[in-house]
């Protein structure tokens, strides 16, 4: 049974309020990340180097870039986005905490959103702090780089939740990432296309305002559909 | 069909249903086809803006249509079999897939072969052609997902959930989209003309009746096959005529 | 319209009957693979039976 309220109550030790349990989540999943730090970095630096390719393949010329860096920084993103799914519910499942984790009173998509934030945490959140260097090699203005960690922050959480639909439903097969990510990538478009366009749009010294609100819109049907129905995904990948 | 609904949600009973009704979709789909390709071909008048090759759009239009229509029937039928637990809804989802997907590839298909003499290129990322990618997109995701997870229950569960969580995508996916191409001015296929000759109309409704026919012929086929398959244990299959020869 | 002229569609004959063609290729494959499917459900199904009746 959890308390509705954001409060802990105090005395009562057995009732978790969802705030309290929402953080006992979150810190969990990031020692845990901490312990294998190498996971966090080759999220990162697939990142950097698939920005780093195309210039390597489509030439140098700084119009060229300036024009597709937006669009190049939010493909890697996404793309280092299905890389790192793999990893939100496997090491729970394999050793059996998932199952406890489903079998406790407490809700399942708070303990799920607890989870998708520290994914989040580990893997987007570099990403968007990584982007402004990245834009830099593009040649990107000043204002569009201040837009691109904004849009940024509101989509990578947004990847992240859409990513533990897939995650969940593909618990335990083969087939890996790619299978998770041809999933989840047709879902994220409208992500990419509003991200994008925020950064383009600031490039271009006009208002970013419009794009970065869809975001934000995304992010809020995100946050209060995805926790439910990947916990209704958990649940039938593990009957 | 209201008369004793539940008694063909059964597989058992909905087998020998589905083999009755088929030849009637088959023949009548094909009836349709040869009605609306004549009128396509032979009433229909040339279009003053695109000449002769306007008239890939009763094949192309229809399919895309169905492929839309497909994909939300599918999600219907998945979010029915999740809901009330029923084998032979989640049957009905997984042989709608692939006629939904090869709809979508005839839609793709055709439409390059409309855009590049129209347009000059093989793709115009024009937003309603964007989308019908996402679509088969989606659809290749649903029937690889079901490939991929051996046990039935869970596959179409699963299923149905991406299905659903699909259907809900495709409006914001289709906004996007539009956005996307009105910004970066993409053409549109549009039609040439006020209002459709009456020709053309008589073919569209025919090509279109002819497809949703077709495609219930070849699903009802296929849910045959699925329900021999998955119900292969079951006594009255065993007793089947085509089984004992 | 001559049968060359109908083929050749004012030049869009490429694009039209590669269009329709190909619906009627992809049409045609899916009916053949449907049936096979069926064709190879009914055979599983006779072998089940025969093993039964080993038994």
């Amino acid at each position: 049974m959890s308390n509705a309220s954001g409060v802990a109550t105090g005395g009562r030790t057995n009732s978790l309020s969802l705030i309290r349990l929402l953080g006992l989540v979150i810190r969990r999943d990031l020692v845990l990340a901490m312990r294998r730090r190498a996971d966090v970095l080759t999220t990162l630096v697939f990142f950097v180097m698939v920005v780093s390719l195309f210039p390597l393949g489509v030439g140098p010329e700084p119009d060229m870039l300036r024009k597709m860096a937006a669009g190049v920084v939010w493909v890697a993103a996404l793309l280092a986005s299905m890389l790192s799914l793999g990893r939100m519910f496997s090491a729970d499942y394999l050793d059996g905490t998932l199952e406890q984790m489903m079998l406790a009173p407490q809700s399942l998509s708070v303990l799920v959103l607890g989870k998708i934030l520290a994914h989040w945490m580990v893997s987007g959140l570099p990403l968007v702090l990584m982007a402004p260097v990245l834009g830099l090699q593009f040649d990107m203005p000043a204002q569009a780089l201040w837009v691109l960690i904004a849009a940024l922050l509101l989509g990578t959480p947004v990847l992240s939740m859409i990513g533990a639909v897939g995650a969940a439903l593909t618990l335990g097969l083969r087939g890996g990432g790619v299978l998770v990510s041809l999933l989840v990538l047709p879902l994220c478009i409208p992500v990419l296309i509003f991200g994008a366009g925020a950064v383009e749009a600031a490039a271009s010294g006009m208002n970013a305002g419009s794009q970065l609100s869809l975001l934000g819109a995304l992010l809020v049907l995100a946050l209060v559909f995805t926790p439910w129905v990947t916990a209704q995904a958990l649940r039938i990948s593990m009957e | 069909m209201a008369i004793n609904w539940f008694k063909y949600s059964a597989p058992s009973t909905f087998y020998g249903l589905a083999g009755r009704l088929l030849p009637w979709f088959a023949w009548s789909s094909a009836i349709l086809f040869a009605v609306g390709l004549y009128i396509s071909f032979f009433v229909a008048p040339m279009d003053a803006q695109q000449s002769e090759a306007y008239r890939i759009m009763f094949i192309h239009v229809p399919t895309s249509i169905l492929s839309m229509f497909i994909y939300l029937v599918m999600a219907g039928y998945a979010a029915l079999g999740l809901i009330f637990n029923t084998r032979l809804s989640s049957m009905m989802a997984s042989a709608l897939a692939p006629t939904g997907a090869l709809f979508a590839f005839i839609s793709l298909w055709t439409g390059a072969m409309w855009g590049k003499p129209m347009w000059g290129a093989w793709w115009v990322w024009d937003a309603r052609l964007t989308s019908e990618l996402i679509l088969f997109f989606l659809y290749l995701g649903f029937i690889s997902l079901h490939a991929s997870i051996d046990d039935p229950r869970r596959a179409d569960r699963a299923g149905a959930l991406l299905a659903i969580v699909g259907s809900v995508n495709v409006p914001i996916i289709y906004f996007s989209v539009k956005w996307w191409n009105t910004l970066h001015q993409g053409s549109t296929i549009k039609f040439s003309g006020t209002s459709m000759h009456i020709a053309m109309q008589q073919a569209m409704y025919s090509m279109i009746a002819a497809c949703w026919l077709y495609a219930i012929a070849v699903t009802l086929m296929r849910v045959r096959s699925i329900i021999l398959e998955r119900e292969r244990n079951a006594q009255w299959v065993s007793e089947l005529a085509e089984v004992r020869l | 319209m001559s049968l060359s002229e109908f083929f050749a569609m004012k030049g869009y004959g490429f694009y039209i009957w590669g269009s329709y063609g190909l619906a009627l290729l992809i049409f045609v494959v899916e009916i053949a693979l449907v049936r096979h499917r069926r064709t190879i459900a009914l055979q599983q199904l006779r072998l089940l039976r025969d093993a039964g009746e080993e038994e």
